[in-house]
C-alpha cells in the first residue's frame, strides 16, 4: 500500500499515527481525521470555485465574440481573485424588517446544499467520502435543500419582487425534480445499485450509449434544477431586476452566485457520472488515482462547458411553457422510458451485449419518436385551432 | 459513553427543542422553518440508526416535498404570516395529560420489550438494506399488496385532486 495507489488511506492513517502518537484517544483521532479531510475537500472545491468564475467569464466572452477579463495576470486569471476583493469590502447591506437570521442563513444553505453533494462524489475508484448506496436519491434530497434556501433568501429579504422570483424557481426546481428522479432509475436499472462507485464500475459500456435520451433528460433536469437558461426565469432581469437575490450584497450575494457555478459543474460531474463512465477512461483510472480526478474533473468540466453552451445558446422560456413543458412532455416521456428501460433490461439479460446495446438503443429511439410525433401532431392541432386551417394560397409561396 | 450515544443525545436534544418551537413561535413561517429543522434532526436519528434509505427519504419528502408545500401555502393565503392572541386555549391541561399519557404509554412498552437494554447488534459487512428493503416491497411473500393499495389510496387522491381544480367548462 503506498501513496500513489491510494494517496488518500495512506495520508489518513500517517496523521492519525501522528495524532495517537500525541497520547490522543484513537477515535477521537479517526473523527479530526475525517474532519481534515473535509476540509481539505471543501477547500479544494472552493478554489476551483473561484477559477469557475474565470471559466464561466472567459466562454461567455467566447460565445457572444468577445475576449473577456484579460487585464490581470495571464489571459485575467488573477480577475476572479480581484472579484472576490471587491465582494469581501463592499459595505454588506440588510433591508428594513428583513427577517435577519433567515436572510443570514439562506446563503449558507445554499453553498451547503452543494458542497454536500461532494460527499458521495467519487474522484477515483479509491477517493470517495462515502460510498452511500442510495447515492442517487441523495442528489435529490441535497437539491430539496437548496429549494429551501432559495424560498427563505426569497422571503426573507422582504421585497416582492423576491419573493416572486423565489416562487418561479421553487416551481421550477420541485417541478424538473420529477423527471430527474426518474431519469436517474435508469443508471440504477443497469447497474442493480443506486451507489455512485457501483454504478461507474458496471460502465464498461457507457450509458449514454445504452440510453442517449435519458442522457439528454437528465441534462435538461439539472439545467432546470440550475435555474439557468433557459428556465432562468426565476432571475428574469426584465420583469424581476435579479430574482430571488435581489437585496443580497457583498460576499452574501457572492456565496449564491459561486453557489450557482458549482452546482453548474457539480451536475457536469454527476452527469458524467451516471452516462459517461465517471473516472473511467479505457483503463487510464487504474495507472494512477490522480490520472483518474484528472479524467473525472475534465469530464466534468466538459459537462459544465455544455450546460454554459445551453446558456448562451437559447432563450428564455415563460413560465407556463416551462410548466407544460415539465409536465405535459419531459414527465410523461421519463416515465415511459423507465418502464421501457426496466422491460428491454428484464427481456435482453441473458443476451449478449452487442444485442442488448442495439436493443436499448433502438427502444431509446422509438420511445423518442413516439413522443415527438404526439407532441407534433399536438402543437399543430393547437396551432390550427388558433390561426385557422393553413391557407392553400399560402402553401404555393 | 461512546460517540455514536452523544451524538445521538445532542440530536435528539436539537429535535426536540425544534419541535417545540414549531408550536410555540407566533410568526407561521419560523414555525415552518422549524418544522424542516425538526424533520431534519429525525432524519439525523435515521442515519444514526444506519437506515440511510429512511433518512434521505425522509429529507425529500418531509422537506424538500411537504415543508415547501407548507411555505408555498402560507405565503400565499396569509397577508400577516404573525399570528396574535393567545397560543393555547381552555383545554390545554386535557393536550398535556393525553400527551403525558401517550410518552408514559410508550415508555412502557419499550421497556417491558426484551431488546430495550440491549446493544444492537452490528451489521455484518455486505449487507444490503436499500436492497432487502426493495425485495420486501415487492415480493408476494412481503408486503406487495399493501404497498400496491398504498400506491393506489395516493393515486385516488391525485385523481381527485386534479378533478376538485379542474376548470369544468
Amino acid at each position: 500500500m503506498n501513496f500513489w495507489n491510494d494517496p488518500l488511506k495512506v495520508a489518513a492513517d500517517w496523521l492519525s499515527g501522528i495524532f495517537t502518537g500525541w497520547g490522543m484517544n484513537s477515535v477521537a483521532a479517526n473523527v479530526l481525521v475525517a474532519f481534515l479531510g473535509v476540509l481539505m475537500l471543501i477547500t479544494i472545491l472552493m478554489v476551483i470555485d473561484i477559477f469557475l468564475v474565470w471559466i464561466e467569464r472567459k466562454v461567455v466572452a467566447r460565445f457572444q465574440d468577445r475576449i473577456g477579463p484579460n487585464r490581470l495576470g495571464p489571459f485575467g486569471l488573477i480577475q476572479p481573485f480581484a472579484d472576490i476583493i471587491k465582494l469581501m469590502i463592499k459595505e454588506d447591506t440588510t433591508p428594513d424588517d428583513a427577517d435577519k437570521v433567515v436572510y443570514n442563513l439562506a446563503p449558507m444553505l445554499s453553498m451547503m446544499s452543494v458542497l454536500i453533494l461532494w460527499a458521495v462524489v467519487p474522484l477515483a475508484p479509491v477517493m470517495l467520502g462515502v460510498d452511500l448506496n442510495i447515492g442517487a436519491l441523495f442528489l435529490i434530497a441535497a437539491g430539496s435543500i437548496g429549494t429551501l434556501s432559495i424560498i427563505m433568501a426569497g422571503w426573507s429579504s422582504n421585497n416582492k419582487f423576491s419573493v416572486i422570483g423565489a416562487f418561479r424557481q421553487v416551481a421550477v426546481m420541485i417541478s424538473f425534480e420529477v423527471p430527474m428522479l426518474a431519469v436517474l432509475l435508469i443508471p440504477t436499472i443497469f447497474s442493480g445499485s443506486m451507489g455512485m462507485n457501483a454504478i461507474i464500475q458496471h460502465q464498461n459500456i457507457w450509458y449514454v450509449f445504452l440510453s442517449p435520451l435519458a442522457a439528454v433528460i437528465f441534462l435538461i433536469a439539472a439545467i432546470a434544477e440550475l435555474g439557468r437558461a433557459p428556465f432562468d426565469l426565476a432571475e428574469g432581469e426584465s420583469e424581476l431586476v435579479s430574482g430571488y437575490n435581489i437585496e443580497y450584497s457583498g460576499m452574501k450575494f457572492g456565496m449564491f452566485y459561486a453557489g450557482e457555478l458549482l452546482h453548474a459543474f457539480t451536475f457536469g460531474g454527476f452527469w458524467a457520472i451516471m452516462f459517461f463512465g465517471g473516472y473511467r477512461f479505457f483503463g487510464l483510472e487504474k495507472v494512477s488515482p490522480f490520472l483518474a480526478i484528472a479524467i473525472i474533473l475534465f469530464k466534468a468540466l466538459l459537462g459544465y462547458w455544455i450546460i454554459m453552451w445551453v446558456k448562451y445558446t437559447v432563450m428564455r422560456i415563460r413560465i407556463d411553457q416551462m410548466l407544460a413543458f415539465n409536465w405535459k412532455f419531459l414527465t410523461p416521456v421519463a416515465f415511459v422510458l423507465v418502464m421501457v428501460t426496466a422491460l428491454m433490461n428484464a427481456l435482453l439479460r441473458g443476451a449478449p451485449s452487442w444485442l442488448f446495446v442495439t436493443g436499448m438503443i433502438l427502444s431509446n429511439i422509438i420511445v423518442a419518436w413516439v413522443a415527438l410525433e404526439i407532441v407534433r401532431s399536438i402543437s399543430r392541432a393547437e396551432r390550427e385551432r388558433i390561426e385557422g386551417p393553413k391557407q392553400v394560397a399560402e402553401a404555393h409561396h | 459513553m461512546t460517540g455514536t450515544q452523544i451524538f445521538f443525545l445532542i440530536v435528539g436534544a436539537v429535535t426536540l427543542i425544534a419541535g417545540l418551537m414549531v408550536v410555540t413561535v407566533r410568526n407561521l413561517i419560523h414555525a415552518a422553518l422549524w418544522l424542516v429543522a425538526t424533520l431534519f434532526g429525525v432524519a439525523m436519528i435515521y442515519a444514526i440508526l444506519n437506515a440511510g434509505f429512511l433518512a434521505v427519504v425522509q429529507v425529500v419528502v418531509y422537506i424538500g416535498a411537504i415543508a415547501i408545500l407548507f411555505i408555498f401555502a402560507v405565503m400565499l393565503t396569509r397577508r400577516q404570516a404573525a399570528d396574535t392572541g393567545a397560543s393555547i386555549n381552555s383545554n390545554w391541561w386535557a393536550g398535556a395529560i393525553a400527551a403525558a399519557a401517550t410518552f408514559a404509554g410508550l415508555a412502557f412498552l419499550l421497556k417491558s420489550w426484551s431488546g430495550f437494554s440491549k446493544q444492537a447488534a452490528a451489521i455484518p459487512s455486505g449487507f444490503d438494506a436499500v436492497n432487502q428493503l426493495g425485495n420486501a416491497l415487492t415480493s408476494p411473500q412481503g408486503y406487495v399488496l399493501p404497498f400496491e393499495v398504498a400506491s393506489v389510496l395516493l393515486l385516488a387522491a391525485l385523481v381527485g385532486a386534479v378533478y376538485l381544480a379542474f376548470n369544468k367548462k
